[in-house]
């Protein structure tokens, strides 16, 4: 075998080896949250992934952050993420600029069961960044509207500023006929819409129980109140999937750092049924 | 089975290195014995015994001159298949971009042989066989060290006051992955080694040695001595009530208790030869031309491991202790099948507390000895 | 109005889900119905707190003003939902404007009168304590979830 065909041979074998890729365009979302649009290049053949996975993103020398594709599994080519700057490697992630080059390894972890949805009404609900995971399952949704009943999207937010998406969330309600409910914990003189917390938008629906599934995302204790909504309008535990966060660092379940309780949230997760993770929810310190 | 002379182990030594085999194995270095590579025979730690217990370890002279009169030391196995640390891969400006080249490709791997493992530690290398070998992912450095390994194994005559592997199923005695397995036996002013085969490979190193073939009386004086070791055994672990125990203990106040002794020092990590935890570290040389990835051994005791933006899911060391034991007792279990532990003992050896294991499980189960103001298991 | 249709409109509020005939008769007593321009105050900060409504069209903004800062509001009250208990507790003062966001109507009762008519009649007074209860334990457990901060990574909290 050449040295360079053991190479390639490696690079196909060995999951934590990063695929330089460049920046398509930047988009500033609000101004602590901005949207990447990757070039995947050569990378681009074979690469393929599902709503609610994710990427390892790697910034020269700086490290690697799990970031979750926000854009269409349809067209993986048109790849992006929606990044909430917080850290050493998302910030140096949102100085770069058109045409740099950073590297990426994915798609990893599970992803959100649109089938189990077919033929009954949808629900998602997010909270502040939790919405850019949820976004391709829209996309989704929308390449086969006919086969879903209602969707409803439930989205809060800490201000008006901090909302993602917002001609987005307009077109998706006037052209896919998505109830869209938008709230924010504070506003001010120019914000019309609903102040107070995500789960309070239920007030205003009537919810078929039987015939709803629910995808959530978002900090953690507003994904335990909306169960604690969802339930107590009539939804079972199995109609219900989140998706959850840990540490992260090899993102294939070697570096044992992700660990919630028995679960891998890079392997077994992020998206988990309720059912699974029920207990483990309730734990503190876990 | 077949006999060895004690005199003819230098035989096995010199047949393995001239296969191409770099040897590497138990040798006193200081006041420990560690696995380090060995030139002869002469490096074994013939006639040391090792004294341990919770939180003490002494290596003593012996009069027995066994060549294996020890059982397990400070290091694992885990140094070479899992070093501690590894370049993932490292990166170069170029242009307005980088390039990405991993060490893999470079050098083959080192045939090594490993001399003297112990049937706890087959167990614990079959664990992590398990964790980087036999998921949906491949550790493909573990992997290919992994094969290039050559096993010889020793039952273990003696047992150490912390072992518990009997009641593991993991020792004293080896039943499979090793290539050859010796027994030092002392009997009748005859100093032999029982050896057999466990591999095609191993059966090929066998037939260049010399001695003959074992007799009945011999065999069963080797099953013997394993049966006494066994047997004296003085720690024991309820290995199989363990995983339900500790789901159904998430709040015990044992683990107050056990908060109060534990320095989240990471000594048991670091000498657990199951433990695999990592982390990676990215630098740059000055000039920030060149990046580098490397991957360390990580423990769930540090403060960072759960690290998140905005705070930590562990804070306390109560919570960081409860993950490791019930990682290793309880989850390990649902995610790869078997229990995490092999009765090694090397945690309580050297945790500078001298938190024994099985004795916190038992004062989980309601069994152990009570403290004053320690809640029993309801 | 007619008594009856306020009746009708009264029995629809999930508020009031539960409250028997007589105690609904003794409550539209109290009852109007009411309707607020976008933009037209239904409550002012500061003022006397008399009437409480029961929302049914719209949405009214809790806002006030911070030094500085402006004109925050905190939160909106939407159809099916309550506004306003101050005229519960003494000063009876409302503590927060409430602007109607869109065109709002709504069902207002009157405060004295619901006071009075619980004084006299203990039964109906408990009626109306309970599910007012209710509101404030949910709108308190908001209130503290909206507190948290959830969506902020990290809040300086202390050193």
């Amino acid at each position: 075998m050449t040295h360079e065909a053991h190479h390639v041979a490696i690079e196909r074998v060995d999951p934590l080896l990063v695929h330089p890729v460049t920046i398509k365009k930047v988009t500033w979302e609000t101004d602590d949250t901005f949207t990447l649009d990757i070039n995947l290049g050569e990378f681009a053949e074979g690469y393929s992934f599902r709503p609610g996975q994710f990427n390892m993103l790697y910034v020269f020398g700086l490290g690697e952050a799990a970031i979750s594709i926000s854009s269409d599994a349809a067209e993986p080519e048109a790849l992006a993420h929606t990044i909430h700057r917080v850290g050493t490697v998302t910030t140096g992630l949102a100085h770069l600029k058109r045409g740099d080059m950073i590297g990426l390894r994915g798609p990893y972890g599970s992803s959100w069961p649109i089938d189990v949805a077919r033929g009954k009404d949808v629900c998602i609900v997010a909270g502040g960044i939790g919405l850019a995971p949820l976004r391709p399952v829209m996309y989704a949704l929308f390449r086969e509207r006919k086969a879903f009943e209602r969707i409803i999207l439930l989205y809060g937010a800490r201000s008006p500023l901090d909302l993602l998406y917002r001609v987005e969330l307009e077109e998706w309600s006037k052209e896919h006929n998505v109830e869209v409910l938008v709230t924010v914990d504070r506003g001010d003189s120019s914000w019309k819409g609903h102040i107070g917390v995500v789960t309070n938008l239920f007030t205003y629906l009537k919810i078929d129980a039987r015939a709803t599934v629910a995808y959530v995302c978002g900090p953690e204790t507003m994904m335990k109140y909306t169960i604690d909504e969802l339930e107590r309008r009539g939804l079972q535990e199995s109609q219900i999937f989140l998706s959850m966060e840990r540490n992260m660092k090899c993102a294939v379940g070697f570096c044992g750092h992700c660990q919630y309780g028995p679960e891998f949230i890079c392997k077994d997760g992020p998206v988990f049924e309720l059912p699974r993770i029920r207990p483990l929810l309730e734990k503190k310190e876990l | 089975m077949h006999i060895l002379d004690s005199s003819d182990l230098h035989v096995l030594f010199e047949t393995l290195s001239s296969r191409g085999y770099t040897v590497v194995g138990p040798t006193v270095r200081g006041e420990a014995i560690v696995y380090d590579q060995l030139r002869t025979v002469e490096d074994l730690p013939r006639g040391f015994r090792d004294e341990q217990s919770p939180a003490h370890y002494a290596l003593k002279r012996d009069d027995e001159d066994l060549f294996f009169g020890f059982v397990v030391g400070p290091q694992s196995w885990k140094k070479y298949l899992y070093p501690p640390r590894l370049t993932l891969f490292s990166a170069a400006k170029s242009g307005k971009g980088f390039t990405v080249s991993t060490s893999l490709a470079e050098s083959p791997p080192r045939k090594l042989a490993f001399f003297g493992v112990r049937p706890c530690e087959l167990a614990a290398i079959a664990i992590q066989d398990r964790v980087f070998t036999a998921g949906e992912y491949v550790d493909p450095t573990y992997k290919m060290m992994r094969e290039n390994v050559f096993i010889v194994a020793v039952n273990c005559t003696v047992t150490g006051a912390n072992c518990f592997c009997a009641s593991l199923g993991t020792g004293p005695e080896a039943r499979s992955g090793y290539d050859i397995v010796l027994t030092e036996m002392k009997q009748a002013g005859r100093h032999y080694f029982t050896v057999a085969s466990g591999s095609e490979r191993g059966e090929s190193v066998l037939g260049a040695l010399p001695g003959a073939k074992a007799g009945a009386e011999q065999e069963k004086a080797a099953g013997e001595t394993l049966r006494t070791a066994a047997a004296s055994q003085l720690k024991h672990m309820a290995s199989d009530l363990a995983p339900q125990l500790l789901k159904d203990n998430f709040e015990h106040p044992r683990w107050d208790d056990v908060a109060k002794r534990c320095l989240a020092c990471t000594n048991c990590t670091m000498v657990c030869p199951t433990c695999f935890c990592s982390t990676v570290e990215d630098s740059t040389d000055l000039s920030g031309a060149r990046a580098e990835r490397t991957r360390r051994w990580d423990s769930c005791f540090t403060m960072d491991f759960t690290k998140v933006a905005g705070g930590n899911i562990r804070p306390s060391t109560r919570a960081r202790y409860r993950q490791w034991l019930t990682h290793k007792l309880s989850n390990w279990v649902d995610q790869f099948g078997t229990s995490g532990c092999v009765g090694c003992g090397r945690c309580i050896t050297w945790c500078p507390a001298g938190i024994d294991i099985t004795a916190e499980v038992d004062a989980i189960r309601g069994t152990g000895p009570q403290e004053e103001g320690v809640a029993h298991a309801s | 109005m007619q008594a009856e249709n306020l009746t009708e409109i009264l029995r629809q509020q999930p508020f009031l889900a539960g409250l028997s005939p007589a105690h609904m008769e003794v409550l539209v007593g109290c009852a109007s119905n009411v309707h607020f321009a976008e933009g037209a105050n239904l409550i002012h900060e500061g003022h006397l707190a008399n009437k409480f409504y029961l929302i049914r069209t719209g949405r009214v903004a809790l806002e006030t003003d911070i030094n500085a800062r402006g004109r925050i509001r905190i939160q909106t009250v939407g159809p099916g939902e309550v506004l306003g208990w101050s005229w519960l507790v003494r000063p009876y003062r409302w503590h927060f404007n409430g602007l109607a966001v869109a065109d709002v109507r709504a069902v207002a009762l009157d405060g004295e009168c619901l006071r009075n008519k619980s004084e006299n009649d203990h039964d109906f007074g408990y009626e109306m304590l309970s599910r007012l209860s209710l509101v404030m334990e949910r709108r308190l457990e908001a209130t503290r979830m909206q507190l948290l901060d959830l969506y902020t990574i990290a809040p300086r909290v202390s050193e």
